[in-house]
């Protein structure tokens, strides 16, 4: 049978099913839909909170209620139901935390299996100490005994704060605080689990610290908090990929991510995230996904890197951002974007230079297909003390097919003079010519495709841990096939 | 039998005929030269041979091999041996030249039924033909075409046509824009290149490429059509007389070709 046209591969490409898709049958121990003072009180109860984490969920609760939803991004959908949400949602197998993997719910683990995420062989020949967040509450962690032997904590944000609790007293909140947006401070009033990494003075993390997200429950928000500190001269890297099943019903999810770095420190931030974007022809029931990601270089010469792949939700509202007080810091920014079907993505990041010498790198690959639409929104800021700070932005653009769309929004603020600024913009189409060329040398029209967008994003994947490198550009691959006719 | 028999072929674009009956047939290893002036379909011809969608034929056949080659996709037709070397050779970014180069040599090995190469023996291969077309190594690891020269850029088109060893090759001004030198190394290459199992049809404007390239035969095109045909002396009448005795002779309706 004849090898499909270029026209046929991005038609394709645009319908695409989604692969993750499956649900798990767990019995789940779920509050009824809803938020109010009581919901805060059981969710606080259920995790046998102490009184200050309460009063911080409650004081963000109150202030929520003062708050609207932010309509300046370049987003549609309708309006969202906060009351329609079950607000909890934890496996039931909570309350008696299995001891290692082979306590695990195997149907949990198969789950797993079905992604490809082979835990187990993970966790053996990788290297990777994965802290499993499935829906709300972490089930399976790793490696805890050699990372305890360097002062690493790497545990679940409920146990540290039954743990650590003068840790997350001191940080949770100080670089996001409750206050400081829609979505950060609902999360703030309820947050269910997340991840929290405490890396101390001078250690060098010996792996890639992992944890794998993955939203089950029908009508749960998500609301992941994570929080990791890294101390003076110390060195992180965090991965952090998601997948979810397929579901009739719009999912919200709202996380809050918070990096601090002290003096010398470097946390390494890599982001894959395949949500379920909704129904490819009406885009119905995709991932909401209203996330805040935002780092501090609170030290001089603290360096902080976000690297993202973002192809799933059905909304992606996500700016992971950098605050750049020490001198001499460093931010950077690794974006690849990926809208097809009736996906809307509007995403970036803020630079905000405070301290001297600052430096801050911005690479942004946007690629729409389908009816797609994918917005980069990014803020570069330099405040009136920061002398010689210096970015780079770099923003392209590819489109694929002719329905879909491509925008750039670039706020540039500089209030010293001694600031160096570059910016550097591309839309590309991508080619007829290129996918000849291809074809002219004996490379189908699928391969070339999924060929040319692994080139534009090259920039994005070579900052990613290498099996995150590979894992990204097979799920691009994934994205981009067609089912061959 | 030919390795190539065009009949009658008839094609254009957006209804815009362009090729208005070309006959040509080429035999396994030799090399034909068509030239003629701006606007005669010469490009159009190498573009409707190597499957180029936006071309439409509307009457008259290719047969490569004897088997229908119109009936192909591109991929199909690189796969059975058809390389075409681009006037202008695009750029994808990115990609690094072998690793693009790697990929289309494995898929032309898949069809062929030979097992794909890993990348020990196909670096062993691309070292090789490096070095007969004179290729600089630092163009291996650059994305394709990204920031080459015009005359890299030709290089490494001739340089793709080594390690994918077609049976035809289609060779579209790939003399234009290249000066004395970068000519001279293209043509060593091709060249070098030449093989009783491999037939060329080099596309060009001008003469100076055959100084370098003899042809077995010349074809001069004309408004679509094959106005004359001849030896590698028909090139030479040609850089005397210029295009203008033939082109007008054809508007006359003289007789066209001196034999096929």
């Amino acid at each position: 049978m004849a090898a499909p046209t270029a026209t046929q591969v991005i038609e394709q490409y645009a319908d695409q099913g989604y692969k993750a898709g499956f649900v798990t049958d767990i019995e789940q121990d779920t509050l009824p839909p809803g938020l109010n003072e009581d919901v805060v009180r059981a969710i606080s109860a259920r995790k046998r909170e102490p009184e200050w984490m309460l009063e911080w969920r409650l004081k963000a609760y109150r202030h929520w209620l003062t708050m609207s939803e932010p309509t300046w991004p370049n987003v549609t959908y309708p309006k969202i139901d906060f009351q329609a949400y079950s607000y909890f949602s934890a496996p039931k197998s909570a309350e008696d935390r299995p001891k290692s993997l082979d306590e695990v719910d195997p149907e949990l683990l198969a789950t797993y299996e079905k992604l490809g995420i082979p835990l187990r062989e993970q966790e053996m020949l990788a290297g990777v100490a994965v802290d499993a967040v499935f829906d709300s509450v972490s089930v399976a962690t790793t490696f805890k005994g050699k990372l305890n032997e360097l002062g690493i904590i790497f545990c679940s944000m409920s146990e540290a704060v039954h743990e650590h609790p003068e840790l997350v007293r001191q940080y949770l909140g100080s670089v996001v605080p409750y206050s400081d947006n829609f979505y950060a401070t609902l999360n703030s009033a309820v947050f269910s689990d997340g991840s929290f990494v405490y890396v101390p003075k001078g250690v060098r993390c010996p792996m890639e610290l992992s944890t794998y997200f993955r939203i089950n429950a029908l009508n749960t928000g998500q609301f992941e908090r994570t929080l990791i500190i890294a101390e003076e001269g110390s060195y992180v890297s965090y991965l952090e990929g998601c997948t979810a099943p397929m579901r009739d019903e719009n999912q919200l999810h709202a996380a809050v991510v918070e990096l601090v770095a002290a003096k010398d420190a470097q946390i390494k931030y890599s982001t894959v995230q395949n949500w379920y974007p909704g129904d490819m022809e009406t885009g119905k029931g995709g991932i909401y996904n209203f996330v805040t990601k935002r780092g501090k270089c609170d030290g001089d010469r603290a360096k902080i890197s976000w690297t993202q792949v973002e192809t799933g939700s059905a909304i992606t509202w996500k700016y992971p951002s950098v605050i750049l007080k020490g001198d001499d810091s460093v931010g950077e920014f690794y974006s690849v974007a990926l809208t097809k079907g009736h996906q809307q993505a509007d995403t970036g990041t803020k630079m905000i230079h405070i301290g001297k010498n600052t430096r801050s790198t911005i690479v942004s690959k946007g690629i729409s297909a389908g009816h797609g639409q994918n917005t980069y929104r990014g803020q570069v800021r330099i405040n009136r003390g920061a002398d010689n700070a210096h970015n780079f932005s770099q923003c392209d653009s590819m489109l694929i097919g002719d329905k879909c769309g491509a925008h750039t929004f670039p706020y540039i603020d500089v209030q010293n003079p001694t600031a160096r600024m570059e910016h550097e913009a591309s839309t590309s189409k991508i080619g007829e010519d290129q996918i000849f060329y291809c074809n002219q040398r004996g490379i189908d029209t699928e391969n070339a495709v999924s060929m040319i967008v692994n080139g534009f994003c090259k920039e994005v994947f070579r900052e990613l841990p290498m099996e995150f490198a590979v894992e990204a550009q097979k799920l691009l691959q994934v994205n981009l096939e067609g089912s061959v006719g | 039998m030919a390795l190539l028999e065009i009949k009658n072929l008839h094609a254009g674009v957006e209804g815009n005929e362009i090729l208005k009956g070309i006959d040509l047939s080429v035999d396994h290893g030799e090399v034909h030269a068509i030239m003629g002036p701006n606007g005669s379909g010469k490009s159009t011809l190498a573009q409707v041979l190597a499957g180029r969608e936006d071309y439409e034929v509307s009457a008259g056949e290719v047969l490569y091999d004897g088997h229908d080659l119109l009936d192909l996709d591109p991929e199909e037709r690189a796969r059975e041996g058809v390389f075409m070397a681009f006037q202008y050779p695009v750029e994808i970014p990115g990609v690094s030249n072998t690793y693009f180069l790697k990929a289309a040599l494995n898929a032309v090995r898949k069809h062929r039924g030979e097992e794909e190469l890993d990348a020990v023996d196909f670096l062993k291969l691309v070292r090789q033909r490096m070095k007969l077309v004179k290729m600089e190594e630092t163009l291996l690891n650059r994305p394709v075409n990204e920031g080459f020269s015009g005359g890299e850029k030709k290089r490494n088109e001739i340089f793709h046509m080594s390690v994918l060893e077609p049976r035809l090759a289609i060779l579209d001004e790939t003399d234009s824009g290249l000066d004395i030198d970068a000519l001279r190394i293209v043509a060593d290459g091709v060249n070098s290149l030449r093989s009783p199992d491999r037939a060329f049809v080099l596309i060009t404007h001008y003469q100076r490429l055959l100084d370098y390239i003899v042809p077995d035969r010349v074809h001069v095109l004309v408004d679509g059509r094959i106005a004359r045909s001849g030896g590698k002396e028909l090139a030479l009448e040609l850089e005397d007389q210029g295009y203008a005795a033939i082109e007008q002779a054809a508007r006359q309706g003289a007789p066209a070709a001196v034999g096929a």
